[in-house]
């Protein structure tokens, strides 16, 4: 398991309202490199799984898809994983 | 939507503290326990980690950590919901917890809310009948001068996700049941945007017989990684499904003979309900139930559901009807869960049909890898669990299916 350096190299975490998003996709084209889509258009991490992790380089393009995001879905956290 | 084929009907009395405490009237409940004790916050979420109580809700998570995480969350004071919501069908336990021992589970709630120092609190009911017996209880701990801090009854809407922590937060204020996604959790913000304690109704019931009888009590029944009673719904292939309490720790094969045992004979139990796992009978008959011996079979007991499914029916067309029921039981609200599951459903009604498709079993399992985790609450996530265990518990199924046969139509 890779969890504690994946831990040690996460500086955030990106939480999706999922009541909120409606796959406008602008989070996908700010963050290409972290996030793909389903078969329905909807936003998931590269890596797989649901949470989606973001290193320190990632937060100034998550921000960015927070304020764009149409639906106001996103939140950066800068909490600890649930 | 699909109706549940088995669902409990009767309720039997059990033998240990929750139904013997459940004793109707105040002057009854007060003669065999006496009025709930006044005890400093500290000492009740002491009383809780020593007790080792988790929660009965479904989850499982520990008590005494969620009393202080609602304690100590900025924004108080806090609120207290107790949750008996119960969406879950084959689930009768908080119902009837509600109707037959209100008063043990409105000490719970005083005791919680001291805990947490809670000034208002409410009690979410499934249906009418449960929440006009709180009423009734209510009614008479006012004329007792009983309770410290005012309780409103708040009758659940009946559907599925009502009972998912968020979805009761809503209802208590007048909003519809359904889950939240914001990211703040209900225990940091919840009711009016105050911490808010959202706790099963038999949680706040084994604390109020806890706070009088100490955690030795509660440890002298079950064992010691998962100790003290639980309620069980008894549903499917039995004698007299109904409500139980039995220790952690009984055999599943003696649990079910408290409800006298199957009428019939069965092919596997359903653990945990519509969100639980299959174990396969008679092989898993003497499984201890309690998380040390649960935990490696990927199972747990989440709100006590013990469904007995006879031989006479296919685990796969009984899977794909309680998946169908899972996926109309979506509040619709998040994409995954409103596409995902109808797509499982489907499925798995394809191959509980004995449609000759190798990649069913493949294709099942990468739809389930994208509904699990993406919701705002955890249906779609239970869902996963159920589908996942489905294919699993009944793979010899599976692969007569993908022939086109089965073991209970010998269609070939």
């Amino acid at each position: 398991m890779s969890g504690t350096r994946t831990r040690d190299r996460t500086a955030a975490r990106l939480h999706i309202d999922w009541t909120a998003c409606e796959a406008r996709g602008a989070c996908l084209e700010l963050l290409p490199h972290r996030l793909t889509t389903d078969d329905w258009g909807y936003p998931r991490p590269r890596d797989g799984g649901s949470e989606i992790l973001l290193h320190a380089r990632d937060v100034p393009d998550a921000e960015e898809a927070v304020a764009l995001c149409p639906r106001m879905a996103l939140t950066v956290l800068r909490s600890p994983g649930r | 939507m699909t109706g549940p084929t088995i669902a409990p009907v009767g309720v039997s009395a059990g033998l240990y503290g929750l139904v013997a405490a459940s004793v109707g009237d105040l002057d009854a409940h007060l003669r065999s326990l006496g009025a709930w004790p006044r005890l400093d916050p500290s000492a009740i979420v002491a009383l809780a980690r020593t007790a080792g109580l988790t929660g009965r809700g479904g989850a499982g998570f520990p008590t005494a950590r969620k009393l202080e995480s609602v304690a100590a969350a900025p924004g108080g004071p806090a609120v207290v919901i107790a949750n008996g919501g119960e969406g879950e069908p084959c689930s009768g336990k908080d119902a009837y917890l509600l109707r037959h021992g209100p008063h043990l589970v409105l000490d719970g709630v005083q005791l919680a809310a001291r805990a947490v120092g809670a000034r208002q609190a409410h009690v979410y009911a499934r249906d009418a009948g449960s929440g006009d017996a709180v009423a009734a209880a209510l009614a008479e701990r006012a004329r007792a001068g009983l309770d410290t801090v005012p309780v409103e009854v708040v009758e659940a809407s009946g559907t599925f996700v009502a009972g998912q922590e968020s979805a009761a937060a809503a209802a208590v204020q007048g909003r519809p049941a359904v889950p939240s996604g914001a990211p703040e959790r209900v225990f940091e913000r919840g009711v009016r945007r105050r911490p808010t304690l959202v706790q099963n109704v038999e949680t706040l019931a084994h604390l109020a017989l806890l706070a009088r009888r100490g955690p030795a009590w509660y440890r002298s029944v079950g064992v010691p990684e998962d100790p003290g009673t639980f309620l069980a719904t008894l549903g499917g292939a039995v004698v007299r499904p109904g409500v139980v309490e039995a220790p952690h720790g009984m055999s599943l094969g003696d649990l079910l003979a408290i409800g006298g045992g199957l009428s019939e004979p069965v092919r596997a139990v359903l653990l945990g309900g519509y969100f639980g796992t299959w174990l396969t009978w008679p092989d898993h008959a003497d499984v201890p139930l309690a998380r040390p011996w649960l935990r490696p079979l990927g199972a747990d007991l989440g709100a006590g559901v013990v469904l007995a499914l006879p031989t006479r029916v296919c685990g796969l067309v009984a899977g794909a009807q309680i998946a169908r029921y899972l996926a109309d039981a979506s509040a619709q609200q998040c994409g995954p869960c409103l596409f995902g599951l109808p797509r499982v459903a489907d499925l798995l009604a394809r191959l509980a049909a004995c449609e000759t498709s190798p990649g069913l079993p493949t294709e099942i399992e990468r739809v389930i890898s994208m509904v699990r985790g993406r919701g705002a609450c955890a249906h779609p996530d239970g869902a996963a669990r159920f589908v996942h265990s489905t294919v699993t518990t009944f793979d010899d199924e599976v692969r007569h299916h993908l022939r086109g046969g089965c073991t209970v139509r010998r269609a070939v």
